[in-house]
C-alpha cells in the first residue's frame, strides 16, 4: 500500500460519510416527502445540501471503484467502514442528534474491525497464490510480500 | 400461518432481497474492476476518458450497477413498510458477511482469519448503531 492509495481510501471514507450527512441535513431542512408524492424528491435534488451530497456520493463511487481496481473487496469494505464512525461523529456534533452508548460501542467495534483488516495484505495475488510459498514463511506473509512487491512495481 | 409469522417472513424477505442484490452488485463491480485492472495504469495508458470508458463499457460493471440499483429500490420499498432502525443496520451488517462469503467463492479472494474477524466486528458494530 502506497500513501497515494491510503489517500484514495480516505476519500472513499470521507465522501461516503459526508455525502450521507449532507443528504440528511438537506432532507431535514425540507418538508417531509409523502410516499404519495414521490415527485417532490425531484425538487429536493436542487436543494444546495442535497446537491452537494450527491456530488460527494459520485466522488465516493469513483474512488470506491478505483480502490477495487487494486484491492480486494473484503479489504476495501471493512477498511472504508470508518465512514460509519465519521458519520456518527458528524451526526452527534454537527446535526446534534442523540447518540446512545450502544451506538458508541458500535463505533468501537467498527474501529477495531478496521484496525484488524488494514494490518493485513490488501490484495490477493492469484498468480503468486498458485506458487508454493518460500521455506520458512507463512502463506499470509507470502501474500503480503507479493502484494507489496506488486504495489511497488505499480507506484 | 399467523399474522405475526407472515409479517416476520415478509421482513426477512425484504432484508434478504436487499442483501442478495447488494452482494451481487458488489461482487460484479469488484469483478469488473479486476478485469479492467489498476485504474492508475489504465489512466496513464489511455487517459482519464479512456479509463472511464474502460469501466463503463465493461458488461459486469453494467450488471453490477443494475443490481446495486435494484438493491437501492428494494431498500426504499423496505423503508416504506418497516422502520429504518431495523432495515438499515440489518441489511448493511448482513451484507458484510455475505460479501465475505461471495468474495471467497466467486472472486477467490484470500479471506483469512483477520478479514473474517474484521467483517464480523464491523457487522456487530453496524448492528449496534441501531440502538
Amino acid at each position: 500500500m502506497t500513501f497515494r492509495r491510503y489517500l484514495v481510501l480516505g476519500a472513499v471514507t470521507l465522501t461516503s460519510s459526508c455525502g450521507d450527512t449532507f443528504l440528511s441535513r438537506g432532507m431535514k431542512s425540507l418538508a417531509p416527502v409523502p410516499l404519495t408524492h414521490p415527485a417532490a424528491l425531484i425538487h429536493a435534488i436542487f436543494s444546495p445540501w442535497i446537491a452537494a451530497g450527491i456530488v460527494l456520493l459520485i466522488g465516493f463511487f469513483a474512488s470506491y471503484m478505483a480502490s477495487l481496481s487494486w484491492a480486494d473487496l473484503t479489504w476495501v469494505l471493512p477498511a472504508s467502514s470508518l465512514g460509519y464512525v465519521i458519520m456518527t461523529l458528524l451526526a452527534r456534533f454537527w446535526l446534534h442528534e442523540h447518540v446512545s452508548s450502544s451506538r458508541w460501542l458500535g463505533v468501537l467495534f467498527i474501529t477495531a474491525g478496521v484496525g484488524f483488516v488494514t494490518r493485513g495484505p490488501s490484495y490477493t495475488d492469484h498468480a503468486a497464490s498458485h506458487e508454493s510459498p518460500p521455506h520458512g514463511t507463512c502463506n499470509e506473509c507470502h501474500a503480503t510480500a507479493a502484494s507489496e512487491a506488486r504495489a511497488g512495481v505499480r507506484s | 400461518m399467523t399474522h405475526i409469522a407472515l409479517a416476520t417472513a415478509a421482513t426477512a424477505g425484504m432484508i434478504g432481497s436487499i442483501v442478495l442484490t447488494a452482494t451481487a452488485g458488489d461482487i460484479l463491480t469488484a469483478s469488473a474492476m479486476r478485469q479492467v485492472g489498476d485504474l492508475d495504469l489504465v489512466r496513464a495508458r489511455k487517459g482519464l476518458v479512456g479509463a472511464a470508458a474502460a469501466v463503463i463499457t465493461n458488461a459486469r460493471f453494467g450488471l453490477g450497477v443494475l443490481c446495486l440499483a435494484l438493491s437501492f429500490f428494494a431498500l426504499l420499498f423496505a423503508f416504506s413498510h418497516r422502520d429504518l432502525s431495523l432495515i438499515g443496520p440489518a441489511a448493511t451488517s448482513l451484507t458484510f458477511v455475505t460479501n465475505a462469503l461471495a468474495a471467497k467463492f466467486f472472486l477467490k479472494e484470500n479471506v483469512d482469519r483477520r478479514r473474517w474477524t474484521a467483517a464480523i466486528f464491523v457487522c456487530i458494530g453496524v448492528a449496534l448503531l441501531a440502538y
